[in-house]
């Protein structure tokens, strides 16, 4: 660390070459603040899309982290890269013809049953997910639990790209999540059944009359509509 | 969720708010018990008006000036905006050659979020083939704001709700400034969207019977926010585009549209693409376009921090306006009333109105409730700005934002231990990151630049005035007027989505392919010429400059 016109830098590793860059600063904005306009490896910029997945190391320490580069500060001694892409192997399957069974992860994505439960996918997610509990109950045939501890995942493909048993585990966890919201969560009946009040032309009447006001009827409409509590 | 993990930030594990942030925050917490009991009243129309009128930054006369060219002249738009649209194309329509085309297409779909998306998977239930459809984005499939939405969608599905309480809710909202026809296509269409999307997978917050778990956001009048924690955005866009690939949907990826193409008569016709690693462009011919590129926020108008996703520069507004599409309500700016103001790293990055939604209040620097936690967010805005500015009774950071508390400890105090994490897990985790606990201390907020309000004008079936171009989304105007209430962006995505994608294909099936040129964008620059806008002002902008000012100003050109 060290003082630059008065405010406190830090000296980072750009892919080997070296950068000062103000303390505080996100990898992402680190990086742009050295001169890099990213076209690769950038998306939301707030945690969502898992586009910005990065790997670095820190000066004297031989692990690999991994992490989100618009979500992580820069540390002294950061040695940075991003990774472009991560390739993952994914199945396609037609989710109204697919037989929903306790094998159906299994069967598009075999892979599977070659975990070795090493954690590593767990260590690596910088969603902090429990990606091996889900990996293991997906072996078990376990869709619900899939789909809920892995409800959360960005599908970075951080945790394929470790994976020694070359798993796709965002694939299978996509895959989990909608059999799940489709064949196994409890049935909307009330949105069945407005659906098909709308579908009779229930509300015609009432939305052509709103539609048809003038702005100042509209005006009084809305302002003495009741309100829920 | 291990949390031990996520102070990896801040290694030294300190607290990240300062002396006087805390100071104030121990005012916070004195008031707390008390707040719960109690309720600042909603504003009535005359307190709404003078709020927006002097606090709200669509009102500052200063940020927007009238366009010189093209079919909105003399409308005001945002200056930043303006900049954009009052430019020449990107490219010089000589040095391209039309007649070498890489994509013969039925439909064309510019833009790969959630209306692009939509639109594209409705085009092939109307029997268009798969193949004979491409997605051009110009980063990733689903690298979006659709990607990012938290807080949900609204539908009038519950017994006790109607369209028709949402129709005039939308309109409200809007200041009676929407097309009433996309309004009321909005209400009538959502519960059917919905069932969609269970049909495709997703998976809804839900009680034990099935019934959806329903909220109140600003100006609704019934509990009609429904919502997949508070990554619902995320959860819809990653099983849309899920559907998408195994439909094997073609996408052009990190290859923008920089250009529509049109025939003579101005029908649009395709669009030139431009592959941003390679530099080299490709020719799109196709039936029907569908205008798909969402929002602005990346223009960071007046300055405001955004949510926005990286790739928000307005490409799509350009493009259709260059080539002759009106655009309506472009004056009109949403700003979210709760960015993050701090810590540093996360300023101006969402912190969804499902946290208001679900009981916490804005409080000010004294431990103050001081405005309603639900009113249509351009009047909450103009509220928190009236706090921290016109009452001076906002919360300084370290590096001389202002802000104020949003009591967020409120909410397992309503609604019991747990309720935090289990129902806000993205704002809870995106806070513990950076050693900030919501559930045991509040965030500190301020307005951010959260979306478009207007856009490319269309009809119901998502016509533009353009013949062959189609538009969904965002970058499309006219649905929410002057301004959009919560739950009614993913909605619009959705129902104009599907509105575009289905006009699309219904015309792809009637004409043939067109002839293909870049005459409109040869007479917009006549006309530029003509007003006296500099001639090195090119657009569409594509990506936001964010390089440092030391390496900028030293910047040369050889490779």
């Amino acid at each position: 660390m060290s003082e630059e016109n008065g405010s406190e830098t830090v000296e980072i590793f750009i892919m080997g070459k070296k950068y000062e860059v103000p303390k505080g600063l996100t990898i992402m904005k680190a990086m742009e603040y050295s001169g890099y306009q990213y076209i690769r490896g950038v998306g939301c910029r707030g945690g969502f899309c898992g586009a910005c997945a990065t790997i670095y190391r820190l000066e004297g320490d031989y692990k690999l982290h991994t992490d989100l580069a618009c979500q992580t500060t820069v540390q002294d001694g950061m040695y940075l890269t991003q990774l472009p892409f991560t390739p993952a192997g994914r199945e396609n399957y037609d989710l109204e013809e697919l037989e929903v069974s306790n094998n159906s992860l299994l069967d598009l994505y075999p892979e599977l049953a070659r975990c070795v439960s090493c954690n590593t996918c767990t260590k690596t997610c910088p969603q902090d997910l429990e990606v091996m509990d889900f990996v293991n109950e997906a072996i078990r045939g376990n869709i619900k639990e899939v789909a809920e501890l892995s409800f959360d995942c960005i599908q970075c493909g951080l945790c394929a790209a470790r994976c020694p048993a070359e798993i796709p585990h965002h694939h299978v966890a996509q895959l989990a999540r909608r059999i799940y919201g489709k064949y196994q969560a409890p049935d909307s009946e009330h949105l069945e059944k407005r659906v098909e009040e709308i579908d009779a032309g229930q509300f015609d009447e009432e939305l052509d009359e709103l539609v048809n006001l003038s702005k100042e009827d509209l005006k009084e409409r809305y302002e003495n509509r009741e309100i829920e509590a | 969720m291990r949390t031990g993990k996520l102070k990896r930030n801040d290694p030294e594990s300190k607290d990240p708010y300062t002396e006087s942030m805390r100071e104030s925050i121990r005012k916070v917490e004195e008031t707390r018990e008390e707040r719960i009991e109690s309720e600042v009243p909603m504003m009535n129309a005359d307190e709404r008006d003078e709020v927006l009128n002097k606090y709200h930054p669509d009102y500052k006369e200063s940020g927007m000036r009238p366009l010189r060219a093209g079919p909105n002249s003399g409308d005001e738009m945002p200056l930043e905006l303006a900049e954009l649209l009052e430019a020449y194309p990107a490219v010089d329509p000589s040095s391209v050659d039309l007649t070498k085309v890489d994509h013969e297409v039925d439909v064309l779909v510019i833009g790969g979020g959630g209306a692009g998306t939509v639109s594209a998977l409705w085009a092939v239930k109307q029997g268009i083939d798969p193949e004979d459809i491409l997605i051009a984005t110009k980063l990733r499939h689903g690298d979006a704001n659709s990607m990012m939405a938290q807080g949900g969608i609204q539908a009038a599905d519950r017994e006790k709700d109607s369209p028709a309480a949402h129709f005039l809710d939308i309109v409200g909202g809007g200041h009676y400034a929407n097309k009433t026809e996309l309004a009321k296509a909005l209400a009538k269409d959502a519960p059917g969207i919905l069932q969609w999307h269970e049909d495709l997978g997703v998976m809804y917050d839900k009680n034990e019977d099935g019934s959806m778990k329903a909220l109140h956001g600003g100006g609704t009048s019934r509990k009609r926010l429904h919502s997949a924690k508070d990554y619902t955005g995320m959860e819809l866009m990653r099983t849309i585009r899920d559907k998408a690939r195994n439909l094997e949907i073609p996408v052009e990826e990190f290859s923008p549209a920089i250009e529509l193409l049109t025939d003579s008569e101005g029908t649009v016709t395709g669009a030139l693409l431009y592959n941003m690693e390679t530099e080299q462009y490709y020719v799109v011919r196709a039936k029907s376009v569908v205008m798909a590129t969402g929002g602005f926020g990346r223009l960071h108008i007046q300055d405001f921090p955004t949510t926005n996703h990286y790739g928000a520069t307005a490409d799509g507004l350009v493009m259709a306006y260059r080539a002759g599409a009106n655009l309506r309500d472009m004056d009109s700016v949403q700003y979210h009333p709760t960015g993050a103001a701090f810590p540093e790293q996360i300023v101006g990055l969402l912190v969804t109105e499902k946290v208001r939604g679900s009981g916490a209040i804005p409080v000010n620097r004294e431990g103050e409730a001081f405005v309603y936690n639900l009113e249509p967010r351009d009047v909450e805005a103009g509220a928190l700005i009236r706090e921290c500015y016109g009452r001076n009774n906002g919360v300084e950071t370290p590096t001389g934002m202002k802000g104020v508390w949003l009591d967020t400890p409120m909410i397992d105090m309503m609604h019991g231990k747990g309720t935090f994490e289990d129902n806000l897990a993205y704002i809870y985790r995106l806070y513990t990151r950076f050693g900030i606990d919501p559930t045991e201390d509040p965030l500190l907020v301020f307005p951010t630049l959260h979306y478009q309000n207007g856009g490319i004008e269309i009809n119901k079936e998502g016509k533009t005035a353009l013949e062959g171009l189609f538009a969904g989304g965002e970058v499309e105007g006219g649905v929410h007027g002057k301004n959009r209430l919560m739950g009614n962006s993913l909605l619009d995505y959705n129902v104009f989505g599907k509105r575009a994608g289905i006009s699309a294909a219904k015309r792809a099936k009637e004409v043939g392919w067109g002839e293909l040129s870049l005459k409109h964008a040869e007479k917009y620059s006549d006309q530029l010429d003509d007003a006296g806008v500099d001639e090195d002002r090119r657009s569409p902008m594509l990506v936001p400059e964010y390089r440092g000012e030391e390496t900028l100003s030293r910047s040369i050109d050889l490779l």
